[in-house]
């Protein structure tokens, strides 16, 4: 409990520093105005909700071939923390796109695929919602889990390309473009925050995830006896 | 006995049993033939719209009826569990994957070709010129489509509302699969078509990807 | 049959088996050795572990901790996998092909050379030839008991495995399968077959066994014995 808590706390400071900088430190934007700010909100948790994903695929596979239940804890911790960033992500872009485009979706090439991803992980969590036996649900959603991954980069490229063909406005550029160097190293500070609270909540997940599971064992005991 | 002549004797026993009922593919292509008029209630079907929306129709027309066409691939193996008797006999389970998708792909691509001249005359798109090219890309993202299918049908008869499920875990898994043939496709059906490699390109990646992710971890599919 | 004498007899041995179903136990630490020839019936009641035991041994389910081992009476490969027969609650053939299609097909995937030969054999044998080439939904529960036999008995296995193999038999297909079983038995087949109750088929068995809750609590080979096991379990 001590740990959760430093951790908590550790988090909360990260935040609130990298708060201070992208309202304070970066630079306003002449074009946009205050309204860019988002970027620093809304890029971190696009990449955070990917490394959540691997670490998601990489249980995956370990589940498969190990078959120990803390392989599926994990797994089904990162894919709902990933979850909840892609859903960040994908709030932030419109909230960002009304003030500046005028319209709320532009069918930028990231943020489409972003929206996939949304699709492929709620599918995953769908999928281990409707399998009952633990053992069952655990292995076939690791292997959808890893299908599901490996369609990842097939996803961002071949929507990446289609935009090529039908040039839209995109949103906040690419990572880098046009960025000012100041801008830029905040933008890769506020990763640090992000990256830390996905590891509190993935833990926090995992732990109940495992006393579920070992809830789970005890009740389908007793009921056996 | 080898992988190769256990998929060819399950691929024969997949082909008899179909075209002993012709119930998958009878439902299929009327599916698609409705889907195909349906959506001409949803613009106006002149011939330039078409050229523009045409490939968008097909492809999804396919996609739902594929999803569709896919439900009792592994259901049918559950009636008797006739998949444990397979199981047990062949030395390599991939074979039996590897014989349910090859006849999946084949199924769909003989209600693709029948659609074909259907959507043609429907919509006024002349097909013939672009015959080749076009029966490229339906090859190839057919199989993407059976690979993929193939294998979450596997998945999604073992859960609660499979029906609902399989569509549901399917469709976006195949948005390359979708974005890429629809583009090469509408660049066919184009008033000067032209070839988009590219896009064949990221499709034949999508079916050599999969295949290889099937092949690595199929008997797991399998496992009871 | 007169094929299935083989010079090497098989035989099989659980070790420390385990099966669990999330919290549930289906299997605990069952340690069983049947040795090469033997006829073991196993009986218990429905969720003792019966199918879950035949499973595991015809390799189609995954213990969770444990492991069956095969011996044959020809030294040599410990990693040798013994010819295996299983025949379970459901026929495991195809409604939609004929008896001769499933068996040909079965036949051709476990690279019997001269399928149809065989084939028509073991129609022969089982009693089908005259609806060899009807298909396999017209039949009754008795036939498509035969032609899971037959399924099971195409690649001359050495380990016969049988859950509950009676069930929807009338006393003729009864006879007849117990008097299948008695030659296969004679000709050196190891079984393990699970049972409930006494029967024409439990005739054929050297040894019971009882499962219950998972777990083996009595082994017997002489008569008397036997006979407690199956009754009792009957219930």
């Amino acid at each position: 409990m001590k740990k959760q808590s430093a951790g908590a706390a550790i988090v909360v400071v990260l935040l609130a520093i990298a708060a201070y900088a992208a309202f304070f430190i970066a630079p306003t934007d002449s074009k946009q105005g205050v309204i860019y700010r988002i970027i620093f909100l809304h890029v971190p948790c696009a990449e955070t909700g990917l490394v959540a994903f691997f670490v998601c695929f990489v249980a995956n596979v370990a589940y498969v071939l190990k078959r120990n239940a803390k392989w599926d804890w994990l797994g089904v911790s990162a894919a709902e923390v990933g979850l909840v960033f892609t859903t960040a992500c994908l709030v932030t872009g419109p909230i960002w796109a009304k003030p500046v485009w005028g319209i709320w979706w532009t069918w930028d090439a990231r943020l489409t695929s972003t929206a996939v991803l949304w699709l492929l992980y709620v599918s995953y969590l769908m999928l281990r919602s409707l399998l009952e036996e633990p053992e069952r649900r655990a292995l076939l959603s690791a292997l959808f889990g890893i299908f599901a991954f490996i369609d990842v980069p097939l996803v961002f490229g071949s929507i990446r390309w289609w935009r090529t063909q039908h040039p839209q406005p995109v949103i906040m550029g690419g990572p880098g473009s046009g960025l000012d160097p100041t801008m830029l190293r905040v933008l890769l500070f506020c990763w640090v925050p992000m990256l830390a609270l996905m590891v509190l909540l993935m833990h926090s997940r995992y732990r109940l995830e495992a006393m579920r599971g070992d809830l789970e064992l005890v009740r389908r005991e007793a009921e056996a006896a | 006995m080898s992988l190769l002549s256990n998929t060819g004797v399950l691929l024969g026993k997949e082909l008899r049993t179909e075209f002993r009922s012709r119930e998958l593919l009878t439902t299929t292509v009327i599916f698609i033939l409705m889907v195909v008029v349906l959506f001409s209630f949803t613009f106006d079907p002149t011939s330039t719209d078409s050229r523009r929306f045409g490939a968008g129709l097909l492809w999804l027309a396919f996609l739902f009826a594929a999803s569709l066409m896919l439900q009792p691939c592994f259901l049918r193996e559950q009636t008797n569990d006739t998949l444990s008797a397979l199981r047990l006999a062949v030395s390599d389970p991939f074979a039996i994957l590897l014989a349910k998708l090859a006849a999946n792909t084949l199924f769909l691509l003989v209600t693709e070709l029948l659609m074909l001249p259907v959507f043609s005359v429907l919509y006024n798109v002349p097909v013939l010129p672009v015959l080749g090219r076009l029966l490229l890309v339906f090859f190839l993202g057919s199989l993407g489509v059976s690979i993929a299918g193939t294998a979450l049908s596997a998945i999604s008869a073992q859960a609660r509302m499979r029906e609902l499920l399989l569509p549901l875990l399917l469709l976006p898994l195949l948005t390359p699969v979708l974005v890429a043939s629809t583009q090469v496709t509408a660049g066919l059906l184009d008033v000067a078509p032209f070839m988009q490699w590219k896009g064949i390109g990221f499709v034949a990646t999508f079916d050599v990807v999969f295949l290889t992710a099937l092949w690595l971890f199929g008997e797991y599919l399998l496992e009871e | 049959m007169k094929n299935a004498a083989d010079p090497a007899t098989a035989g099989i041995r659980f070790e420390h088996i385990e099966k669990r179903y999330g919290g549930l136990f289906a299997l605990r630490r069952v340690s069983l050795e049947v040795g090469a020839g033997e006829c073991v019936a196993l009986a218990g009641r429905n969720g003792s572990g019966k199918t879950t035991l035949l499973r595991i041994a015809a390799q189609l389910v995954r213990p969770s901790a444990g492991s069956v081992k095969f011996s044959s009476n020809v030294a040599g490969d410990p990693s040798w996998k013994p010819r295996l027969g299983y025949v379970a609650h459901a026929t495991m053939v195809y409604d939609e092909l004929t008896a001769e299609e499933n068996l040909v097909l079965f036949a051709r995937l476990e690279g019997i050379a001269n399928a149809r030969e065989i084939v028509t054999a073991l129609l022969r044998e089982v009693g089908l030839m005259e609806r060899r080439s009807s298909l396999v939904r017209t039949f009754s529960r008795g036939m498509r008991q035969r032609v899971a036999i037959a399924r099971a008995l195409l690649e001359r296995p050495q380990i016969f495995l049988l859950d509950e193999p009676g069930t929807g038999l009338d006393p003729e297909g009864l006879a007849w399968l117990a008097g299948h079983l008695q030659s296969l038995r004679e000709a050196g087949c190891t079984m393990l077959m699970s049972l409930h109750g006494e029967s024409a088929i439990s005739e054929v068995a050297t040894r019971a066994v009882r499962l219950d809750a998972g777990a083996v609590v009595a082994d017997a080979s002489d008569g008397a014995g036997m006979r407690s096991i199956l009754t009792f379990a009957g219930a």
